[in-house]
C-alpha cells in the first residue's frame, strides 16, 4: 500500500477513535463541569461550556450538608473488605478448578456464572429478611459479604483463567519439593499468578465502588457508601443539578485516579491468555 | 539407600487400564532406564513411583517401607521434568534451595549446599539470574541442582533431554552419567530413545502397551531380545525382520538380523537385491536394499565409505550365530 494512503487511514482511524473515546468521556465531564456552575447556570439553555462563572461553592455545600469523607471511608471498606474476602475464597476455588477438575467443574463455572443473570431485585426480599433477623442491616460487615458474594462468579472465573496458564508441571514440581498445599499456593502458585491476581483485584474494587443497588438498599447512615451520597441528592427537594454533579464528582474521583494509574495493569490483566 | 519395589502396580484412567499388573525391583545404586514408544506407560510408571499419580491397585515400596499412600513429598525422591519446571519467579539460587527451604533446613546449611551443587553443575556465575535468562541447557542443570541439593534415595528423570538440541542432548547425556557414577544414587529415567537407554543404563525396561516386555543390561537386550517387539526397538538402524519362506528354511516366523551382522558383496552371497537409497556418515554407510524377499527395504550397515551406487545389484551373506528367530506369536526361540 502507498505511504500516502497508510497516512491517511491512520489519521482517519485516529480520529474515529477519538470521537469515540471523547462520546464516551463526555457525561463525565459534563458532570465535573456542572459540578463548578451555580443551580441556575447548571440548568441555562442554551447549555453553558466553559463561559461562565467558575465557583466551588457546590463542594462547600455538598461537605458541609454531609460528612464526605464518612461515605468515602464506608467505600473504601467495603470495596477492599468485599475484595480480599473474595480472593480469599476465590483463590483456593479457582486452583482446584483448574488442577484438580472433576466431571462436574465446567457445570460448576457456568452454574456460579449464571447467577449473574438473575436480576438482583429477585432476591432482594429473602436477602432483606435475613439481614433483619441477623441485624446485619445498615453494618459494613452485612455488606462485606453480600458484595464478595455477589462478585465471587467473576473473581473466581479470571482467577481460574490465570491459573489456566501456569503449567501443572511447575505444582508438581513443588510437590516433589516438599510443598504441602499451603507452600505451594503461598510460594508458587500466587507469585506466579501476581499480575492476574492484581487484575482481579483491581476490577472487583472497581465494580464494589460501583455497585449501587445493595448498597442503597441494605444501608442507611452508618454503612452507606458513596453511591447512598450521591443518590442522597438526586431528588426530594427539587432537581439540584450543580450540587448533584460536585457530589457525583467527589464520589467518582477516587476510582478514577486508581483506575487512570492502573489501567495498564488492567488492560494487561483483562487480555492475559488471549495472546501468547 | 535407594532400592525401589513395585508389586502388582496396576494404573487406570477411567475404563482405560494403562499399567498391567507389574512387578520390578530396581537396585540401590542402579541406573534404570524406562524406554518405550509414547503411550506405553513409562512416564505414568514415573510418576506412580513419584506420587504424582495414585496407584490403582498394588504396593510401592522404598528400602522397604511402603510408601504406596505417601504424598510426594514424603517419598524422599527428586525429580527433573521435560519441560524442567524451574520457579519462573524466583533466581537461579532460590530455586536451587527451595526444597531445603521447604524442609526448613538453617541458612548457612541451605547456603552450603546450594554454593556445592552450583560448582558441581558449574553454575556458580548464573546463581542470581532468573530461569528466563538462561539457555535450555542451563535451565537443565538448575533442574538437577535443585534435585541433588535434597539427597534424595533416588532420581527420577521424565524425557529430561527432549528439549534440547542434538548436540546439547549427547553433552548432558555424558553430564547425567557421570553425576550417576559421582553420586552412586539410584537413578530412573524415561526416554522414548532407544540411543539414551543404551548408552546411560545400568538396566533397561522395555515397556509396550502397558506390559514390561523385557528387564535387562543393554548388551542383553541388544544380543537376545526375548521378542520380536524389543528386537525392533532397540539398535539403530533396526533390526531387519524377514519373513515367509527364508524364515521357514530357519524353523522361524520371522528371522531377525541386524543391518551390522551382514556381509556386502557384489558377486556372491545368498541373499540378492539392488541398492536403494544411501546414507552417508563417513564412518558408516546405510544400504537400502531393495528386492530381498520377505523384507523390504533391507538396511546394511557397512563400515566406512562404500562404493555403490543406486541400482547396483549386490549379495549379502548374514552371520550365522547372529541371526534372531521369532515364533508367530514374535517370542524368541533358543
Amino acid at each position: 500500500m502507498p505511504r500516502a494512503i497508510r497516512t491517511q487511514r491512520k489519521l482517519l482511524t485516529t480520529a474515529v477513535a477519538w470521537f469515540v473515546g471523547l462520546l464516551i468521556f463526555f457525561p463525565i465531564l459534563w458532570t465535573f463541569l456542572t459540578s463548578f456552575k451555580t443551580e441556575a447556570e447548571a440548568v441555562a439553555n442554551p447549555p453553558l461550556f466553559l463561559n461562565f462563572d467558575w465557583t466551588l461553592e457546590n463542594y462547600a455545600v455538598v461537605q458541609e450538608r454531609s460528612d464526605y469523607l464518612r461515605f468515602l471511608w464506608n467505600s473504601v471498606f467495603l470495596a477492599g473488605g468485599s475484595t480480599l474476602l473474595g480472593i480469599l475464597v476465590g483463590v483456593p476455588a479457582a486452583w482446584s478448578m483448574a488442577f484438580v477438575p472433576s466431571r462436574r467443574t465446567k457445570d460448576i463455572l457456568l452454574w456460579m456464572l449464571s447467577t449473574k443473570m438473575l436480576p438482583a431485585v429477585g432476591v432482594l426480599y429473602p436477602i432483606y429478611l435475613i439481614f433483619i433477623r441477623l441485624g446485619l442491616l445498615d453494618t459494613r460487615v452485612g455488606l462485606v459479604v453480600v458484595l464478595m458474594l455477589i462478585n465471587l462468579p467473576i473473581i473466581v472465573w479470571m482467577l481460574y483463567t490465570y491459573f489456566r496458564e501456569i503449567p501443572g508441571e511447575i505444582l508438581e514440581a513443588a510437590r516433589m519439593d516438599g510443598a504441602n498445599l499451603r507452600s505451594e499456593l503461598l510460594y508458587v502458585l500466587t507469585p506466579m499468578a501476581l499480575p492476574g491476581i492484581a487484575s482481579t483485584v483491581l476490577l472487583n474494587f472497581i465494580l464494589a465502588w460501583n455497585e449501587a443497588f445493595w448498597t442503597l438498599n441494605l444501608t442507611a447512615v452508618d454503612a452507606a457508601p458513596l453511591t447512598a451520597f450521591i443518590a442522597s441528592y438526586s431528588s426530594p427537594e427539587g432537581l439540584f443539578f450543580a450540587k448533584l454533579s460536585a457530589a457525583s464528582t467527589m464520589a467518582i474521583a477516587p476510582i478514577l485516579i486508581l483506575g487512570w494509574f492502573s489501567q495498564k495493569q488492567l488492560v494487561r490483566g483483562l487480555t492475559f491468555g488471549a495472546v501468547k | 539407600m535407594g532400592q525401589i519395589r513395585l508389586e502388582q502396580v496396576t494404573k487406570s484412567f477411567g475404563e482405560v487400564q494403562v499399567i498391567q499388573p507389574l512387578d520390578l525391583t530396581l537396585e540401590d545404586g542402579e541406573f534404570t532406564v524406562f524406554v518405550g514408544p509414547s503411550g506405553c506407560g513409562k512416564s505414568t510408571l514415573l510418576r506412580l513411583i513419584a506420587g504424582l499419580e495414585d496407584v490403582s491397585s498394588g504396593r510401592i515400596l522404598i528400602d522397604g517401607k511402603d510408601a504406596t499412600a505417601l504424598v510426594p513429598a514424603k517419598r524422599g525422591l527428586a525429580m527433573v521434568f521435560q519441560s524442567y519446571a524451574l520457579y519462573p519467579h524466583m533466581s537461579v539460587r532460590r530455586n536451587i534451595a527451595f526444597p531445603l527451604r521447604m524442609a526448613r533446613m538453617s541458612r548457612a546449611e541451605i547456603d552450603r549446599r546450594v554454593e556445592e551443587a552450583a560448582e558441581v553443575l558449574n553454575l556458580r556465575e548464573y546463581l542470581d539470574r532468573r530461569p528466563g535468562q538462561l539457555s535450555g541447557g542451563q535451565r537443565q542443570r538448575v533442574a538437577i541442582g535443585r534435585a541433588i541439593v535434597r539427597e534424595p534415595a533416588a532420581f527420577l528423570f521424565d524425557e529430561p533431554l527432549s528439549n534440547l538440541d542434538a548436540a546439547l542432548r549427547v553433552g548432558m547425556r555424558m553430564e547425567i552419567s557421570e553425576l550417576h557414577k559421582k553420586l552412586g544414587t539410584t537413578m530412573i529415567y524415561v526416554t522414548h530413545d532407544q540411543v539414551e537407554a543404551m548408552t546411560m543404563a545400568d538396566r533397561i525396561v522395555v515397556l509396550q502397551g502397558g506390559i514390561i516386555e523385557q528387564v535387562g543390561s543393554p548388551l542383553e537386550l541388544y544380543q537376545r531380545p526375548c521378542n520380536q517387539f524389543v528386537a525392533g526397538f532397540i539398535g539403530s538402524p533396526r533390526m531387519n525382520l524377514i519373513e515367509g519362506p527364508e524364515a521357514a528354511r530357519e524353523g522361524a516366523t520371522t528371522l531377525g538380523i541386524r543391518p551390522e551382522h551382514l556381509r556386502l558383496s557384489r558377486s556372491e552371497g545368498p541373499w540378492e537385491g539392488t541398492v536403494g537409497v544411501s546414507e552417508h556418515l563417513g564412518s558408516d554407510t546405510f544400504l537400502h536394499i531393495h528386492g530381498i524377499p520377505g523384507c523390504d527395504p533391507f538396511t546394511v550397515r557397512a563400515s566406512g565409505e562404500v562404493d555403490l551406487r543406486h541400482g547396483d545389484a549386490v549379495f549379502l551373506t548374514p552371520d550365522r550365530a547372529r541371526l534372531h528367530r521369532f515364533d508367530a506369536e514374535g517370542r524368541r526361540i533358543e
